[in-house]
Parts: structure tokens; sequence; C-alpha cells
């Protein structure tokens, strides 16, 4: 039974109230207004007064506008027909095709249960020496991109997505500029990549709220695809615009803010979307990758601070390429002890290296005399940037530990290296 | 006790109001019926004829005017042998049983013993018929894997009390009742293996607690060198993400020289947990020749789970932690990280609409963290030995400021500060615990002179360091250089250690104290350097030589024979300047 109410109560911001009975918690709602249906999540109940986030703003609804309580927590189909289709933040068709009503499924479902996970040990390869050297990907990871506007990583999420050998891609976009979306459909469009894409698009000029169900539901359709056994891989661009919404209706709540306005909640809101990350043993598997781009290029803000505690590693991006301190794959050390026996060595040992150099560069900088050995770091740090940090850098892991050591060989004598004599012995080139 | 009922009135986000009628207790356990679901939660406030109850489930899909069933009992766990080994949610729910029941997810509203019912255990009588007991006092005992599991007179019986009648030596089940006990009253209180205990409220049924004195050995050097531990000590371990605080716990967890180990993750990643839980059942504890499982228990609270659940999780483990310490113990609750509990305080004490405090954390934060930090120590038991409880907490500030209420609350009341530096992470200096900020009002088994000798080398080459970059290397002088250098070297082959080396992971006691003696010994040489140059190479040469070094098993001829290369090395170049 479906019941409608025509006297909304209050509209703050975009949330509105009316009195109603026999309403669930996180229950959905249609609101007609003279701008058309809207869809609307319960986020509040107090006796019989029910408060709403109404997901297409409050913005001419008028308080006799009828509310109808659909009886259902939010939902998405789920199909193969899904493939290579772009839906909007309410799940509706962004493209021209029909709209899918089959295979309803729950969004923000149950979590995994941890008894159940296994350790990750698959290693996805990007062909970026930052990422395969230095912080490995790894199937099931969950992992920010640290950015400011301006840097091109929409770009490099791109690059990941055509590179990266997974089954399926799922894209959600949070607040995306048009022409960033046009951007990710004609590359895979182009790479040939769409057919096996889902796209669930809320662009910068949609209402704020719509945004907050895209995490949701691109990662309720990636568990259902990860469980037929398929490899999924979440692309989530901004998530910054996703804790945003998610202050905006907070403060419109009344909600005493925490830090910088960002609700209390704020950790325990991210962590519930990246921690569906998982391998099932057995079945797929969902990887997830996020853009977060920091205010004012500051680490320490809410949003990239509470994210740095959740995920497994972050990568930087700055002035055009991964920055080697700071990134951090946490779940590296599961699968480069695999691959060759002087990826760790070479991965520590160049970071530190190159540590070293930036203080070299410093002193530089601040016109002092250069020594021998911080004329050695500076062409080491020169080669280093060029020939590994470069983004256009396209080459597999084991090419680029080869070149490592050749880096290492041009600048410096195996002693001057922290490195361990067995491994000079066999890698040092000749 | 009777069972009553209260109606929702009001619901918002995972606090719920429900009105009742008859009395009510403060933490009491209510449930929430929902058709089959039965969604556990708590009474944490109560106003008038209205109960403010925290649920530990997802709160979608409740409505106003559904039931809440009260208990009657404040929020607790289960004891009982068996609980080693075991991996549980914050709410001590199995979670290996709950797998095995209903697959790859964590349905809501499920809820299974915690100990194995169906068990039977080989229990040996300690008292007879006759004999005055309190709770705490052992009634007898039964093996638990490589422990004695001594089962006690519930903690929650108060006074003296008679023993009226003890099983014979024989298997029982957990729920089986082992002895009758008598009180002053000539009442009759039958006791089983098993009993509930309230995880806020403090296990003190030992008769005297006294000050930690005995190193609490983790093989790590960087912290039982220079920042010990002890145990029945508390200490923590505050950093930004990314320096290393999980590993450092994990490594602990691993080595350390302790009984039994708690691992209570709060609020934390779920793949952490799944790497000890994956991996402890086959590593061999070298003590004991058994897994590690057999001496750890998970107490697994994820960031996804509820939050609710996460703020009973840290006293669920406190409470489990002093149960085993209660059998003469040793044991250690390694707790990350306890910022994702004080935000679970804290968004539960927004939605109580309490006035905030500092970064809107509550006001009563301090006094919570504080008395989650006395629930360790060196206790004397009735059983006529002494036990300890030991606990490390993670702190996770936000941007690494260490001036953020949780930091700063937490610090009043540990005895070591182990903070992890984001520089020497990045320098991949690990483990990146800042061996300048950091302290321990604990001793160390190694000789103070050394330790002394080793930390005025570290603060010297800190000073030059930091004079080095505003007038640069050429206006140091070679004196000052060499200092810098020595700093450095003590720091690249003493404090940071290789996390996934097997030998470099863990060093014993023995080795730290033999390696530092020659370590300190080349730091108070004078090497007669005649460029920057040659102090650097011979520091770098030396560095290699170490680090050689710390990969060689202890006293394996590789280890002498490195050693003895080092000698050499060092003596050589005293020689030359003595020659000159």
């Amino acid at each position: 039974m479906k019941k409608v109410y025509s006297r909304i109560r209050s509209v703050v911001g975009n949330v509105i109230s009316v009195k109603a009975g026999g309403v669930a918690y996180e229950e959905l709602a249609e609101i007609r207004t003279c701008r058309g249906k809207s869809l609307a999540q319960v986020i509040r109940i107090e006796s019989d007064l029910v408060s709403l986030q109404v997901f297409a703003g409050s913005r001419g609804v008028s308080t006799n506008d009828e509310v109808r309580f659909l009886g259902h927590p939010m939902q998405v189909t789920f199909s193969e027909n899904m493939l290579g289709r772009i839906f909007d933040g309410s799940s509706m068709p962004r493209d021209k095709g029909p709209a899918l009503s089959a295979h309803v499924i729950e969004i923000a479902g149950p979590i995994v249960n941890p008894a159940k996970r296994i350790i990750p040990q698959r290693m996805i390869r990007t062909n970026i020496p930052m990422i395969d050297v230095f912080n490995s990907l790894v199937v099931s990871q969950k992992l920010p991109i640290f950015s400011v506007s301006g840097e091109p990583y929409n770009e490099l999420l791109a690059r990941i997505a055509m590179q990266a050998q997974v089954d399926m891609i799922v894209l959600g976009g949070i607040g995306l500029k048009y022409d960033q979306y046009m951007f990710f459909k004609d590359t895979l469009e182009e790479g040939g990549a769409l057919s096996r894409s889902i796209f669930f698009i809320h662009t910068a000029s949609d209402p704020t709220v719509e945004g907050l169900m895209v995490p949701d539901l691109c990662l309720a359709v990636a568990e259902k695809f990860a469980l037929k056994g398929k490899d999924v891989l979440v692309l989530l661009t901004d998530m910054t615009n996703f804790a945003d919404a998610l202050k905006e209706i907070s403060i419109t709540m009344e909600q005493v803010p925490s830090n910088r306005g960002y609700p209390g909640d704020l950790y325990s809101q991210l962590a519930a979307r990246y921690e569906k990350a998982v391998d099932f043993e057995g079945a797929g598997s969902i990887t997830v990758l996020a853009v977060t781009t920091m205010p004012g290029d500051d680490v320490t803000h809410p949003v990239p601070d509470n994210t740095g505690y959740i995920t497994e590693g972050q990568f930087y991006l700055r002035g055009g390429h991964i920055e080697p301190f700071g990134s951090l794959s946490r779940l590296k050390q599961q699968v480069n002890d695999k691959t060759r026996k002087d990826h760790r060595p070479i991965m520590d040992g160049m970071i530190q290296l190159y540590a070293q150099f930036k203080e070299s560069e410093e002193k530089r900088a601040m016109g002092f005399r250069m020594s021998h050995w911080d004329k050695k770091l500076l062409k080491y740090g020169t080669l280093f940037e060029s020939e590994m940090m470069n983004l256009s850098v396209n080459v597999s892991l084991e090419k680029a530990l080869d070149k490592g050591w050749q880096i290492l060989s041009e600048c410096f004598n195996p002693q001057e290296t922290q490195f361990r004599t067995d491994l000079i012995e066999e890698f040092w080139p000749k | 006790m009777d069972r009553h009922y209260g109606e929702i009135v009001s619901i918002y986000g995972n606090m719920i109001a429900v009105s009742f009628e008859g009395s009510i207790i403060q933490n009491e356990v209510g449930y929430v019926l929902l058709g089959k679901e039965r969604l556990k939660a708590e009474v944490i406030r109560i106003e008038g004829n209205t109960a403010y109850m925290q649920v530990f489930e997802s709160t979608k899909g409740i409505k106003v005017g559904e039931s809440v069933e009260f208990s009657g009992q404040m929020l607790s766990v289960q004891l009982g042998p068996g609980i080693l080994g075991k991996i549980y949610d914050g709410l001590q729910n199995p979670l290996v049983d709950i797998s095995a029941k209903y697959g790859f997810f964590l349905p809501r509203g499920v809820h299974l013993d915690a100990i194995d019912f169906s068990a039977r255990w080989q229990f040996t009588p300690m008292v007879k018929p006759g004999d005055q007991v309190k709770a705490g006092f052992p009634l007898g005992v039964v093996p638990e894997g490589i422990f004695k599991h001594y089962i006690m007179v519930p903690f929650g019986l108060a006074g003296d009390f008679t023993v009226s009648d003890i099983v014979a030596k024989g298997d029982y089940a957990v729920s089986d009742t082992i002895a009758k006990i008598k009180d002053e009253r000539g009442q009759t209180h039958a006791v089983t293996m098993v009993f509930d205990w309230p995880i806020k409220i403090p296990i003190k049924a030992y008769l005297a607690k006294r000050s930690p004195r005995q190193s609490l050995i983790t093989k790590i050097r960087i912290i039982d060198t220079f920042f010990p531990v002890v145990r029945g000590g508390t200490y923590c371990i505050p950093g930004p993400f990314g320096a290393g605080k999980t590993v450092l716990q994990q490594l602990t967890s691993r080595y350390a020289q302790i009984d039994i180990v708690i691992i209570a993750a709060c609020g934390e990643r779920a793949g952490e947990v799944v790497e000890t839980l994956r991996r402890f059942p086959e590593l061999i504890d070298p003590k004991t020749g058994k897994t590690l499982m057999e001496r750890t228990i998970i107490i697994c609270n994820t960031s996804s789970m509820p939050v609710a659940a996460r703020d009973a999780s840290v006293y669920t483990a406190a409470t489990l932690g002093e149960y085993y310490r209660q059998m003469g113990l040793e044991v250690l609750l390694l707790a990350d990280s306890t910022s994702r509990w004080a935000q679970a305080m804290r968004e539960v004490s927004g939605r109580l609409e309490e006035i905030p405090g500092e970064e809107a954390y509550p006001a009563y934060l301090e006094s919570r963290i504080a008395e989650f930090y006395e629930r360790s120590g060196v206790v004397d038991l009735a059983l006529g030995k002494e036990g300890s409880l030991t606990i490390g907490g993670t702190v996770s500030p936000a941007g690494g400021n260490f001036d953020e209420p949780v930091t700063q609350a937490t610090l009043k009341v540990v005895g070591a500060f182990h903070g992890l530096s984001r520089d020497r992470a990045n320098a991949r200096r690990f483990p990146s615990i800042d061996p300048l900020e950091s302290w321990s009002r604990y001793g160390s088994f190694v000789p103070s002179d050394l330790i002394e000798k080793a930390k005025a080398v570290l603060f010297k080459g800190n000073e030059v360091y930091q004079m080095m970059k505003v007038v640069g290397e050429e206006g140091t002088s070679i004196e000052d250089f060499s200092v810098h250098l020595k700093a450095d070297f003590l720091d690249s082959v003493y404090l940071q250690q290789n996390a996934f080396d097997a030998v470099d992971a863990a060093t014993s006691p023995e080795r730290q104290t033999h390696v530092l003696k020659k370590i300190v010994y080349v730091l108070g040489q004078e090497f007669a350097f005649e460029r920057k140059e040659d102090a650097r190479r011979f520091f770098y040469e030396l560095r290699h030589l170490f680090i050689d070094w710390n990969y060689k098993e202890w006293k394996s001829d590789g280890f002498r024979k490195q050693e003895a290369g080092i000698d050499d090395f060092i003596n050589a170049h005293l020689t030359v300047k003595s020659v000159k």
C-alpha cells in the first residue's frame, strides 16, 4: 500500500518534512513538484514527523506537493544489460537506452564477514612504473588518488582503467564536470572498453544531494558482478564532492559539526563505501580507485585525512606525476615478493636515495656549494624523474626494474647504496 | 528476570528513542524486534519515560511504533574456556561460526554464542567441600591449548562462600554445574564454567594491584632499547596515516614475549585483520612450539561495521584481557585505533545533542580514555600467582597533528609514547618512531649508560643536521660533520629495522645489548678524517657492513664472520689515525 501525503511541514535546505505514519527509516519517497518528479530518502523520524532529503533539491517544492512513500529503500537493477550503459545518480538512464527494471537489488547491503576475507595476492599491472615498482596495485585494494584541481587525475584514472587487467569497470562520477564525463566516455569508447563498463554519472550541474547515492549504486552493482566471478574495478571521482554533500545534509539537520563543518560520522560514512572492496574466495573481486581532491592542497583537510585512514594507501598526484613520497600501497608487500627478488630492494633503495636528492636540491636552491656526493645525487634525481616518475613512461615491471639498476649504476658506486652484497653481485650492471 | 517491552518513538542514524514503562537500567541491552530480526541496542540515556538507545546494527527499515524487548542485563560478554584463538566482532559474536552459517556476508540481527557449549573440557577440581572461597578464587582447572584455564567463582558474586559440592575430575561441558557454593546467608549458588560479565565494569577479583616493573620484550630495537614497555604498563602509538602504526602492532603481536595477545581492531580496515587471522594459524611461536593463533584473540570491529559496536569493542577486549589476567597470565591488549573509538563516542554524543567539547568530542572523552588504560596493570591473585594486562593503543590524530584531543588525553595516562613521524616514513626509515620526540617512563634491560651515550649522539647529530640546513655542509666543521654521520649511522643500523626480513624483524634482548655495545664503541671513537668525503665513505661502508650483519642469524657462523670483518674494518681505520 502506497500512502500519499500532500502537506509538507517544512523545507530547510534540501530537507523537507511531512507528518506521516508507518514510514521506515531510510525508506524512499517520490515527490512531485512543479519541476517534475524526484526521489527523496527518509533521514530522520521523530514520532510522526518524517524528514526526507530530496535528491533533486528543494527548489520549487510547494507545501502542498505530493509525497508518496514507496515502501522500500534505495534500489538499483542489476543485469548484464547494464554493460555499456550510462545512468544518473538516481540510477535512471542518462543515455538514450531504455530504463531497466529487472532484478532489483538493495544498495548499501550487509558487509562482508571479515572471517571470509582472504589475503589479497593478485597484483594488477598497470605498466606505470610509479605504481608497479614502487606502489603495486593489488586486487581488492581501495586506494584514493589525492590531488588538487587542475591536475590530470581523471586522465590517470582513465589510463589505469584502460591498462589494468580487470574484467569490467564501474565508473561513478560525483559532481563531475560535463567535459570530464565526455572525456571518460570518449576515452573508454576509443579504447574499446565502454562495452565492459557501467557509468553512474552525477554531474556538477545536477542537484548536490543526488550525488550521495552514486558510490552506493556503483558498489552494489559491482558487488553483484563480483559474486558472479568478475574482477571489477570501481572508479570514483571525486569523493570530496561526496563528502561535501554529506556536510550539506548534516548542517541542514543541525548536527554538531566536528571539523570544518563536516559531520562527526564522516569517517564511518566513507569507510562504509571503501570497505566494499573485497576479493571473494572462489568468486570475483572489487578494487576501488577514488579521486579525492584536496582543497588547498592540504592533506590534513578532513576529507583526505579521514580517507587516508580508511584506504589501503594513497597515490599523490602532483605536478603531473605520482609523488614518490607519501604515495603508498599498503598491500604491495603481499605481491612484490613474488615478482622479482630485486623488486623490494629497488623500491626502498631508490626512494631513499631520491629523498637524499631532494635534500641536496634544497641545498642547491639555497646557494650552498655542491659536494661530490651532492652532484651524484643531483644526477640521480634528474634521471629518476625523467625515466621513472614521468607519467608517459609505459613499460612492464621487469623493464622498469632493469631501468632502475641502470640509473643507479650510472650515478653511484655499489657501496654508496644500501643494497645487500648478494643483490649487488647479481643485478648491478657490470 | 522478567522481560518488558518499549515502543520506538524516534529514529535518527543509529540512535532510537524508546518509550517504556516500569524500570530500566543504564547500559541495559534491548532488542529491536523487526520481523524475524532482533537488533541489539544499548540504553545510553534515560529521560523520564524515554530511553535513548544506540543500535549496534544498521537501522534501515525500522519504523516508529515497533517494539523493543529489554533484557534486564547490562551489555556483557561470556567468559569461560574456549575463547582463545577466536575471532569475535565487537559484541563477541564468533565471526567464523557466523560465516559457516551465513556465508560471505554478515546479516543483520544475528547472535551466536561466543563459546562452544557442546565442547567438553577436562576439569580437575582444586577445592574440596568446606573450603572458603571468594569471587575470583579458583575452583578447578581445565587445559585450554597450552594454558591452564582456571574455573573461578564468578566475579559478580560478592561476599564469602563455602564450597558445598564440587564435581570429580572428568569431562564436562561449560554449562554443566561443577560446584555449589553457599553464601553467608546459607543460600546455595550453582557454578558452571561460564558466566557473563558487563564489559564496561573493570574486573577487580584480585588481591592487590602492583606497579609494573618487568620489561615486555617486543624485539623491536628502538622500543626495547630506547622507549621500553613493561608488563602491566600502557603505551600509545600516535601517528599520521601511512606511518606504519598497523605494521608495528602486527610485529608486536607476532614477536612480543607474552602469554596472550588480544588484538582489538577497532574501526580499522578489514584487510589488516585478515592478514592476522589467515597467517597466525600457520606461524609457530618459538617459545611454545604451537601456532600463534593459540595465544591470540581477535576482536574485529572493522570500519564499516556499525559505529555503536565499535564503542563496545574496546571494552570487550579489555574485559577478555582482564579475564585471562585472572589465570595468572601475561596479557597484551593491542587496540588499533583508539581514535576510532573516540570518534564513535563523538558520533553518539552528537546524536544525543550533548554540548560538544574540543573538536566536537564529548566532555567525558578524557575520563573514558583514562578509565580504559587504567584497566591495565599487574595484579596479585588468589591463585598465588601474578598476572598482568598491558595495553598498547594506536592513535590516529587528524592530520597527524598530536595536539588534538584524543592524543593529548592519551598522553596524560600512558607510560610510554611512541610517536610516529611522517618525515621518517616518507624517507622509508621504519619503524618510523621519532627518536627525538618519543619517551618512556619505564626502564630498559639494556645498560642505561649505553642508552645515554647513544641518545646524546642522536640529539647532537640532529642539532648539527639542523645547523647544516642553514650553513650548508661546507660551513660545518669536520668534527660536527662526523657527529652527524655517527647519528645517521646509529639510525640506519639500529633504530631502523627491516620488518620483512625473517632475521632482522625480531632482535633478541641479548643481541640488542651486544650490537648496541659495538655501535656505542664506534660512536665514542674519534676518527681523524682529512676530508668530509673520507668520513662519509667510512661511515657508509661501515653502515653497509652492519646492515649485512643485521641479516645474519644470531651467533651463526655468518654472524661471527661478519662481526670479525666489522672489527677489522674499524681497527684498520683506528690504526690509520694512530700513525698520523
